[in-house]
């Protein structure tokens, strides 16, 4: 695949549905805050959708990723199932993390997910070590290291670029640009306007995508991929993209944005535009795209039922995993 | 089994290499592991092989791929072990003192320690960070030490976290088992290694594979009449003051080296101070939130019926670590006042 590609029709498929499905997560799980489920501290991806999406779409099953504390997005772009995610924000023992993460640190390595990571830049540092797990192995994955452009202010994500760039490593960094890091404006914490920019300093390409477009951000990531994979190492993908709501489940967004900003950003929401798309130009159908949406509620129905059902840890599982087992 | 004499930093390096030659996800890196390795075409590459030479000639025998120099980013490096160990490798680390870990301590405390727990047993984290610690502590040593930045301990702060195995070797003998030991166990180890052991630490080393238990306590000599606890380098001060008790005041003193601080070994340290009835633990870190006084604690609270005597600390002073060698060596624990903290227990 090159640059410049179009996504097939069934990449088309999984990116909508990708997309829909973390919608419909991140609604329902706004709902369920909203009727007072208790679900711990969680922040919402609405909005960011095509970023996580047209990412995961453009990597293998084997391929790597590490997440933000914004993560629920990440983690079902990459193919994880959505009812241990639900399990685990409820605490449940079927969880991800048999209730002993939550949100900030929903985890599925089987599925090539280093974990949701609330330590802003932490992530970016696992991802570099997956890219040089993969160099060592002899191994043609290649891992994403997801960032939001307030990580693009700390220290560990330049030293990762760097380290990436002098061992031409196969790792993609994502710098997911909201707008905000939590209440502060990108434009007061960053002197230049793009953080891609930056890419020249490490000698890494550079590019900043439109991050409401769902293909546009693939067909970004899809390049990298090749990119790495073909040994040439890190690129540095920045996607310009709004979060719908405050930093957190109980921000007021208001008291830093100004009044009209969600507004234009809803305008071009990335799973109208794609439905405006696929409707103009095709190759999928509204039809075909409403029963994905169908197909996705249902499994939410599923998962958070799953959720309610499922138990809680029992009392000793306070004591237990904090040591691996000793195999000499 | 063939048997020779190696120094402390030999030692390592002995493990490190075998280790490495029996399992091919093992690498290594830190900042000038080998050394100039980016010079490889000009015939230059193993310039240092570690700060203390613990990783010499490595590179020469595993090359670049997992002999690894990196650039001073320890936040990035560490936690690029984190990313790798999770992803199928297991790396060793190398921090070049421990006091540098205040740039990387979130990889360490946050990511490496808290991961296998916090998601719930699905992740296994075999890594391994190896970081140099401890004063000179020597007042025949002209001018000083590495000061206040270069010279700390930092015990407590590592032990403190759940999750996170730290063990401290007092000899070459249980510095290659403990280094085999950690690296092939799935949990994060800290291994620290005392800059000024010196020829206290050296010894016959088999040749041989071999590990020693983390999470086991050495009885590095038996008594009857009071527990002396050491860590590392404070470890051979405890012999040093269990000859002089003897020989001066006969006084027969039991050592015990405790080698692993997380997890601690309670059972043999409790043990040792029923048969006892006296306990003084001696540590190099700074009094507050200490090995020193957690273990005394446990003690206290364990054993109290068994206690004849108070139980006593010789640690550091809380100050930092001063530069001039005379302030250096105040700073230090040394034999005597172990002996002192002894007689005094016993009014002899």
């Amino acid at each position: 695949m090159t640059p410049g590609d179009t996504p097939t029709c069934e990449q088309l498929r999984d990116l909508y549905a990708r997309m829909s499905l973390i919608r419909q997560f991140e609604e329902r799980l706004k709902w369920l805050v909203e009727t007072g489920v208790p679900v711990g501290a969680v922040h919402y991806y609405t909005g960011q959708e095509a970023v996580a999406a047209g990412v995961c779409v453009a990597l293998n099953g084997s391929d790597w990723i590490a997440s933000t504390h914004r993560g629920h997005g990440h983690c079902i772009a990459k193919g994880m199932d959505v009812r241990p995610m639900m399990a685990e924000l409820f605490g449940k023992v079927t969880g991800s993390n048999r209730g002993k993460g939550g949100s900030m640190h929903i985890t599925d390595v089987e599925r090539g997910i280093l974990g949701v990571n609330p330590i802003v830049g932490a992530g970016v540092a696992h991802a570099l070590g997956a890219g040089l797990s993969a160099k060592v192995r002899k191994a043609s994955e290649v891992a994403v290291a997801f960032f939001g452009e307030g990580a693009a202010g700390i220290g560990t994500v330049h030293e990762c670029m760097n380290m990436a760039a002098i061992w031409k490593l196969p790792v993609i960094f994502v710098c997911e640009n909201n707008g905000y890091a939590q209440a502060t404006p990108f434009e007061y914490a960053s002197s230049i306007p793009h953080v891609a920019d930056r890419a020249g300093a490490y000698g890494m390409p550079g590019t900043v995508v439109d991050g409401q477009d769902a293909i546009a951000v693939w067909r970004a990531a899809a390049g990298a991929v090749t990119h790495a994979r073909a040994g040439r190492g890190p690129s540095l993908i920045e996607a310009k993209t709004y979060r719908y709501y405050g930093h957190h489940q109980s921000d007021d967004t208001l008291r830093y944005r100004l009044a009209d900003e969600e507004k234009l950003a809803r305008d071009r929401d990335c799973l109208s535009q794609f439905r405006a798309h696929m409707e103009s130009r095709g190759p999928l159908t509204l039809t075909e795209l409403n029963a994905i949406d169908a197909q996705n509620q249902a499994l939410l129905d599923d998962a958070v039922e799953f959720a309610k059902a499922s138990p809680v840890p029992e009392p000793h599982e306070l004591l237990t995993d904090v040591y691996a087992p000793v195999m000499l | 089994m063939s048997t020779r004499e190696l120094s402390f930093g030999q030692a390592i390096n002995e493990a490190l290499r075998q280790e490495m030659r029996r399992d091919s996800r093992v690498i290594v890196l830190g900042e000038d592991v080998a050394g100039a390795a980016g010079r490889a075409h000009l015939g230059l590459m193993d310039a240092w092989g570690g700060p203390m030479r613990a990783t010499r000639g490595l590179i020469g025998e595993f090359g670049a791929e997992r002999v690894i120099d990196t650039p001073i980013a320890e936040m990035g490096f560490v936690g690029a072990a984190v990313g790798a160990a999770m992803t199928g490798l297991r790396p060793v680390v190398e921090v070049m003192f421990v006091d540098l870990i205040g740039v990387c301590y979130d990889q360490i405390m946050n990511q490496a320690a808290k991961m296998h727990y916090m998601m719930g047993g699905k992740v296994r984290l075999p890594m391994v960070l190896r970081t140099a610690y401890g004063t000179r502590g020597d007042k025949r040593s002209y001018g000083g030490g590495a000061a206040a930045q270069h010279s700390q301990t930092m015990y407590s702060v590592l032990a403190h976290h759940p999750g996170l195995k730290v063990v401290v070797p007092s000899t070459a003998y249980n510095a290659k088992g403990l280094t085999l030991a950690a690296i092939r166990d799935d949990s994060p180890v800290v291994i620290l290694e005392h800059k000024f052991l010196g020829s206290a630490a050296k010894g016959d080393v088999p040749e041989a594979d071999y590990t020693v238990p983390i999470g086991r306590a050495h009885v590095a000599r038996s008594g009857t009449d009071v527990t002396l606890c050491g860590i590392g380098r404070t470890t051979h001060v405890c012999l040093e003051a269990a000859q002089t008790l003897q020989a001066e005041f006969g006084i027969d003193a039991e050592v015990i080296d405790v080698l692993t601080l997380a997890p601690l070994d309670e059972a043999t340290i409790l043990e040792s101070v029923m048969r006892t009835h006296r306990l003084v633990v001696v540590d190099e870190d700074n009094p507050v939130c200490s090995m020193a006084r957690d273990i005394a604690a446990r003690a206290a609270d364990k054993a109290f019926d068994y206690l004849d005597a108070p139980i006593k600390t010789v640690t550091a002073p809380d100050t930092p670590v001063p530069f001039s060698a005379v302030l250096e060596w105040l700073y230090t624990p040394q034999a005597a006042q172990v002996v002192a903290a002894v007689r005094e227990q016993l009014d002899r």
